[in-house]
Formats: C-alpha cells, structure tokens, sequence
C-alpha cells in the first residue's frame, strides 16, 4: 500500500506539513481562519538537530503495537490503514507510551489522533506530501515488508 | 477440523480468537462468556461512570465480530472443570464441550480480606466488571459519601469516575502512598496532590479495623463516615480450573512464552496467567491490558497450528486522574536520571548499558520511544542518550536505523 515517506537529506526544517496537516484536518476552507494565532496540534512532527531533519508520522506498522494496546478498540487496522475511532477514544495514552515513532498525540480536547493518510478529510491525499517544498515527503508505494 | 474452547470473553480471549482464524479459517471456536455482555474492556468502567464513553462504545469489536470470526458464544456459562482425559470442558449446567485445544482466559476476581463487620454494609461493591460499574452507579447520588478501601489503579480509577457524580469521596491503603505498585514515593506524592486537589481525601499507611453500617473506623482510630463502601484492595488470578488438573500455578497458571500451560492442548493468557517480564528476566503476573491482547493473539496462532512466540511483555501503565497523566514501564533499577518542575516528574533508570524504566508524570510525549526501547533492550551505547534524557526523540537512533524506519514499511 502507498505509504508516507521522508528523506532526511531534503528536510528543510520548514515545519509546512505540520500547518498543512493541521489545516487539512481542521475541517475549514480558509487557511487563515483555521490556523491563524492558535496552538496547532498537527499529526505530522518534524524531528531532528542542527544537522539533520525529518518529518514524523504513522508508520501504518503491518504488526501495529498501539492497535493491539489499544484499551478501548479505538484503533483498527483496516487495508493496512491503522485508523482511530475518536469517539471511542477515552484518552488512556496507552498508544503513546507504546508506539515506538512517537506517532501519536492528543488534539486540543485530550483525544488521541493520529495520521490517517488524510483519507478521512476532504483533502483526498496526504496533505503534508502535498504541501511539501522541497519534496521531502512523498506518498508513494515501497512494497511490504517480509 | 479443530475444536477451539476459548474459557472467557475479555480482551486476551479477543486475541485468541483473531490468533485463531489468522492461522486456521474453518475450526470450530466456543467461547465461554459467564458475563453477559459482549466483549467490552475492563479499564472503561472508571470511563463510563465519568462519561467519558457508554454501552454502545465501550464495545471492544464491531457489532459483527462474532459472527465474523465465526464463534459461537455462550453467555452466562462458566466452564467448572476441565476432563482431560476425554478433552472436554464441563459447564455449569453441566453440559460438555469438546476441545482439540483450549485456552483459558479467565481473568482474575477482586480479593476481600475478612473485614469486621463488613456484612453490616449495606452498600458495598467491587470494581471489576461492568456490572460492578452498573450497580454502583445505582448506588450513588449526589449525596453519597464514598469510602474506597484500595489507593491503586483500580480504586483511584473508580473515585476519579465517581468524583462528578458524589458528595465527598475518601481513599484508604494500608501503603504508604498511592499507586504503590507503579510509582516511587516522590511521584506518588505529586500525583497525591493532584487527586486531593480534585477532592479526594486519602488515609494513607491505614486502613479499616472495622465497620459498623456507615461507619469504618481506622487503625490509625479515625472514624469515617460513608454512605457507599468500594472494595478495591486487589485481585486474584483464577487459576482454579488448571490447578485441579494438577498444572503448574504459581500466583498466576504458569504459562511459557507460547502460552502454553504444563497440561496438554490447555493454554492460558491474560490476567490469570504468570508469564515471562522481560525487563527484569523474573516470573510474574502482568495483570496489564496490552499483554493480555498479546498474549491472547500468540496462544490463538499457536492452538491452530501456527507458530507464534510472545518474550517481550514488560509491565507498563499509562494512567491519568483529572488531567494529569502517569507513564511508567519497565523496573526502577540503578542508575536514576531525573527532571522535575512544577508540574512534571521525569525519572529514566538505567543499568548496565541499557534503559530500565521510567516514569513519567506529566511529560508524556513520544513516550513509546522510551518504552521501546526497554523492550528491545537498545544499548545506551547505539544511541545518543545525550538527547533522550532531555526528550523521546527518534534523532537520538543511529542515520541508518532511522532510515529504515522512516522510509521503509515496518
């Protein structure tokens, strides 16, 4: 299945895919209105130090650690897509003390999200690859692992 | 065509039963469920009483989960012994069923010590099962004074659902701080402060001499009043049904790490069960959520025929109370790193090269990365430590490790 990558050496650091993921997933048509002097609780993160950096979100793990931990059946694996349900969400953080990327964070009400491709918004592909400058993030197919 | 007896229907039966039909799509699953609902997760019920969820979304799987996975459930059925010999589990209507392979997944039940005058309360629970959250939740009103005997996961889950719907709410454990099996004293203290901030009362190193209807008076000879009594000191693995087969049980059905008992064709998984803690190498029983699914998926591959193995279970929590979050995992062994403000705790232990545990309280994020880390046992050495004291950061692992991950499938 297509899947989010990054190369490291064509991050620049820019932070767009977090604005471009929060946007995407704020449900609004304006940019502005959705972003603009409020905290961002993005599903992508950009990581690293001086020399290096890269953008972080769900590996969509063929064997998904968070899924199985999961203590409400919040998180499923459907077509290899690891989706969460927030409305069965309780907000244990069980899936961030076990996801090993560090893929999952609460939005602004304590609910987990995490990425979803953005196949559950209106943007149709992965906002974050979209909106990338340099492309640095590309959604692509790479095979599945043995 | 295999038989399948799974003995329960918690979270740790769910994964045997998707172990089971990842492996084998045709044999025959019967699932014993002495409770009357289907599979819901046990942690929820502090959740339901709060409002943080209900009935219809406390629900583990899909409506059509049995179905799909082609089991057939017997509500209101308990499994009362286990006839090894002609491999049949005896119900307590005493009809049989046939096993090729059986896993037991019977859970645990609450252990309440021999109280004085605890048959003078009237209103009195436990905190286990969704039925327990049901009766308690008709017991109370905005009047009720609750007395919780029990300050670990399970009695402070139940105040902090409670806490909206009572007058006053006091917390006692004959330990000397709250959460004892999961925090150290200092964190226990914060996160004791937090609660009381929240209204909870607590009655530390004490607990009831006696009770007298609405009244327990302590050890320590305080007198408190109640109008609701909440027993939630701990829990006991059922270990019963392999026990009278002769099989190996320590404090939990001893199980090895394919989940396979010392009885033939009997496996056992989740809370009941002793298994393997990585962290540490010792036997013990891993009473925790996450294990139990895993455990559940590894005996289900294992029972049709597959080979599956499940080494890598370390205790670990995540817990919050009115906001304020509590990670932990693995063992505070050696050397302690720590970071503390106002508002957060930070303790990494580390030994022999390796991290050991943590505990988090308030600096949640990314935590995973410290976890898996303790359990892949990641030498110190491999990465920049330097990095991870300050904050879980995939930076820390080596380029070519995080190439791997980030631009491969994992």
């Amino acid at each position: 299945m297509k899947r989010v990558y990054v190369n490291e050496a064509w991050c620049l650091a820019c932070h767009l895919c977090e604005y471009n993921c929060a946007f995407a997933n704020s449900g609004l048509s304006d940019m502005v209105l959705a972003l603009k002097g409020k905290p961002i609780f993005p599903r992508i993160h950009v990581e690293g130090d001086e020399k290096i950096s890269y953008a972080v979100s769900c590996r969509h793990c063929e064997d998904p650690i968070c899924v199985k931990s999961c203590i409400a059946g919040a998180l499923s694996r459907n077509d290899g897509v690891i989706r969460i349900d927030r409305d069965k969400c309780v907000g244990c953080f069980t899936c961030v003390l076990v996801c090993p990327y560090g893929a999952l964070a609460p939005n602004e009400k304590g609910v987990m999200q995490k990425c979803e491709l953005c196949l559950e918004n209106a943007c149709g592909e992965p906002a974050c690859v979209k909106g990338c400058p340099n492309r640095a993030i590309v959604y692509e197919e790479r095979g599945e692992a043995v | 065509m295999k038989r399948y007896v799974v003995v329960g229907n918690g979270v740790a039966a769910v994964g045997c039963i998707e172990g089971i039909r990842n492996a084998d799509a045709d044999g025959e699953i019967t699932v014993l469920s002495e409770e009357k609902h289907e599979v819901y997760c046990r942690p929820l019920i502090s959740y339901y009483l709060e409002g943080k969820t209900d009935l219809s979304r406390m629900r583990y799987r899909g409506e059509d989960f049995y179905e799909k996975m082609r089991c057939q459930v017997l509500y209101g059925r308990k499994a009362v012994r286990i006839l090894k010999d002609t491999r049949e589990a005896e119900l307590d209507d005493g009809s049989r069923v046939p096993y090729t392979e059986l896993c037991l997944a019977t859970g645990s039940t609450p252990f309440v010590p021999p109280f004085a005058g605890l048959d003078s309360v009237k209103k009195q629970y436990s905190f286990m099962t969704l039925d327990d959250a049901l009766a308690l939740e008709q017991g109370v009103n905005p009047q009720s004074r609750v007395l919780i005997v029990g300050a670990g996961l399970i009695g402070l889950k139940c105040a902090e659902g409670l806490a909206g719907r009572v007058a006053s709410i006091a917390v006692c454990d004959l330990a000397d701080r709250v959460l004892s099996s999961i925090l150290d004293t200092e964190c226990a203290a914060m996160m004791q402060k937090h609660l009381e901030a929240h209204g909870i009362r607590f009655y530390l190193n004490d607990s009831a001499a006696r009770f007298e209807e609405n009244t327990a008076v302590m050890n320590s000879g305080a007198v408190v009043p109640f109008d609701v009594l909440v027993l939630a000191v701990g829990v006991r693995a059922n270990t019963s049904l392999l026990k009278e087969l002769g099989g190996e049980v320590n404090r939990g059905i001893v199980v090895d790490e394919r989940m396979k008992t010392s009885v033939e064709s009997i496996y056992a998984v989740g809370d009941c069960t002793e298994g393997f803690d990585a962290s540490t190498g010792q036997k013990r029983v891993l009473a925790i959520l996450p294990n139990a699914y895993m455990q559940g998926y590894t005996a289900g591959v294992n029972m049709a025929g597959g080979d599956a193995v499940f080494d890598k279970a370390i205790p670990m929590n995540s817990i919050g109370f009115f906001g304020l979050h509590a990670m932990t995992a693995g063992s505070y062994e050696g050397e302690l790193y720590e970071e503390k403000t106002e508002k957060s705790l930070k303790r990494l232990f580390t030994k022999d090269g390796l991290l050991k545990g943590f505990i988090l309280i308030g600096c949640d994020e990314r935590a995973g990365i410290y976890t898996s880390m303790i359990r892949e046992k990641t030498p110190l050495s491999s990465v920049r430590f330097d990095l991870l004291k300050k904050a879980a950061t995939t930076t820390a692992f080596p380029a070519e490790i995080r190439r791997k991950k980030f631009g491969g499938v994992v």
